[in-house]
């Protein structure tokens, strides 16, 4: 029945999101292994920053970000002449734009399930392997991340769900670009702001369903220990 | 029991501090207004609260669109100041005003750049790639992109423009879009690029109002405010010399003058 009620455009955007929200996990999931696991096993006077920079967007305003994000990737910003000079292009109002926005809203919701987990597999399960000759890389592959499992099952749905409800971010730095920036949390605001009550419905309960699911999902996992 | 009752007093402290806002001796009024009358409202009330010092007055920017769905969900505002009078005509039909709604002023939008000397460009120019992106105002909703994208195609450029075109939630962002570099030009309110700030980041171009329907903007006093005598001096003032004057300066065309 959706099929038909939804627009083209209202289609493009879920497709979009969904494509966002892919990128976004994997780049997490590569990105925030190495990190969790370092914050996870370092000892360094570093951890606590760390953390604590990780943390950050749990606490911040998205518009805090966005706003940063846009002046620092604009022609004038650090990061807008490093792409330039490098024939990237300006980052805003791009689907890559919203990639890099994305990995910094999100990085909290994948780092910390996984530093959670990897914490919970202890010093004993390392230095058995470690007796057995097993070099760190084989260590880490065989040992740790079977045993942390459950922590990237949650930091996988958790990174794909947030980057799906990310809204204040893509509003500042995307334009509002069908097909390319236009989102499915920005597609329900401009319909309500259009007065389309019955589009922005559709959507907008499509993702109260999604969001449910998903948690739903989360919380009756067996061993749901991981969480936390 | 004595840390539960150390936590209810903190409970009832925390509960005197949210709730004490003290009524205003000289009466308080909330303004919703169009992101296009940011600086010359900010003028107009500052020059009104320098009559009626003791008086509370209070101006909320943002988009037309959003404010007329806001009003009409209850949205505690006393005036509502739209870039399109369609808006408060339509909250009049359902009953939503104290009074008739009025004109105060007919909009202008420009080419604006601050990257670009925008003094030489002409809407045909912005075919050119090489000036980036185009900046409006979202057209489904906002006043000023509705008639931005009327004259990008009598223009005949709208459709050379897809896939550069850049959408600001409301015109103030719009702006800022094209303040930051993010985007090459922009077309935005007449009213914001003769503001200091944006008018020393660069130069604009005035688009001829033949090529759009006019930006006509209204006002209305909003049922919750029918009795409130502040909302009704400010909508008084609006019609004062003062104000009039703060208007044309920031290049509206006001009710009642010949058209330029």
């Amino acid at each position: 029945m959706a099929i038909d009620a939804l627009s083209t455009a209202d289609w493009a955007a879920v497709w979009l999101t969904l494509r966002l929200a892919t990128v976004t996990t994997v780049i997490l999931l590569l990105v925030g292994t190495p990190l969790a696991w370092w914050l996870a096993r370092t000892r360094s006077r570093w951890k606590g920053p760390v953390g604590a920079v990780v943390a950050l967007p749990l606490v911040l305003p998205p518009t805090v970000l966005g706003f940063y994000l846009l002046v620092a990737m604009g022609p004038q910003g650090p990061v807008g002449r490093v792409t330039e000079a490098l024939g990237i292009g300006l980052l805003p109002f791009t689907f890559a734009g919203l990639v890099v926005g994305s990995v910094f809203y999100s990085m909290p919701f994948v780092v910390q399930p996984l530093q959670n987990a990897f914490e919970a597999v202890g010093e004993r399960m390392l230095e058995a392997a470690a007796t057995l000759r097993a070099g760190p890389w084989d260590t880490f592959f065989t040992v740790v991340v079977p045993l942390a499992r459950p922590g990237f099952v949650t930091a996988s749905i958790l990174g794909f769900a947030h980057t799906v409800g990310e809204f204040g971010v893509v509003l500042m730095i995307g334009g509002n670009i069908p097909e390319r920036t236009r989102v499915v949390s920005v597609a329900i605001y401009d319909h309500v702001e259009a007065l389309e009550y019955a589009e922005a419905h559709l959507l907008a309960g499509g993702m109260l369903v999604f969001s449910f699911v998903v948690l739903l999902a989360l919380y009756t996992r067996k061993g749901v220990k991981a969480w936390r | 029991m004595r840390p539960f009752a150390r936590l209810l007093a903190a409970c009832a402290a925390a509960l005197a501090f949210v709730a004490g806002a003290p009524a205003q001796a000289g009466g308080a009024i909330t303004i919703v207004a169009a992101a296009d009358l940011k600086f010359a409202m900010d003028e107009i009330v500052a020059a009104f609260r320098a009559e009626r010092p003791e008086a509370r007055v209070d101006v909320i920017y943002g988009s037309s669109g959003k404010f007329h769905t806001q009003i009409r969900q209850g949205a505690p505002f006393d005036l509502y100041f739209s870039a399109d009078i369609a808006f408060p005509r339509a909250l009049e039909a359902h009953g939503l005003t104290a009074g008739p709604t009025r004109p105060y002023a007919v909009g202008r939008i420009v080419l604006w750049s601050s990257t670009h000397d925008a003094t030489r460009l002409t809407l045909a120019d912005l075919a050119d790639p090489a000036l980036g992106r185009i900046a409006i105002a979202n057209p489904r909703h906002a006043p000023y992109g509705m008639r931005a994208e009327e004259a990008l195609r009598a223009a005949g450029v709208w459709e050379a423009l897809q896939g550069r075109i850049v959408q600001g939630e409301n015109i103030a962002q719009t702006a800022q879009f094209v303040q930051t570099g993010n985007a090459g030009v922009g077309v935005i309110a007449l009213a914001l690029a003769l503001n200091p700030t944006l008018a020393q980041a660069g130069g604009y171009h005035l688009i001829d109002d033949a090529l759009h329907e006019p930006l006509e903007q209204g006002f209305v006093i909003t049922r919750r405010a029918a009795d409130n005598a502040l909302a009704h001096d400010f909508a008084a003032f609006m019609d004062g010399p003062e104000a009039r004057a703060i208007m044309t300066r920031y290049g509206f065309a006001l009710p009642g003058e010949a058209a330029r």
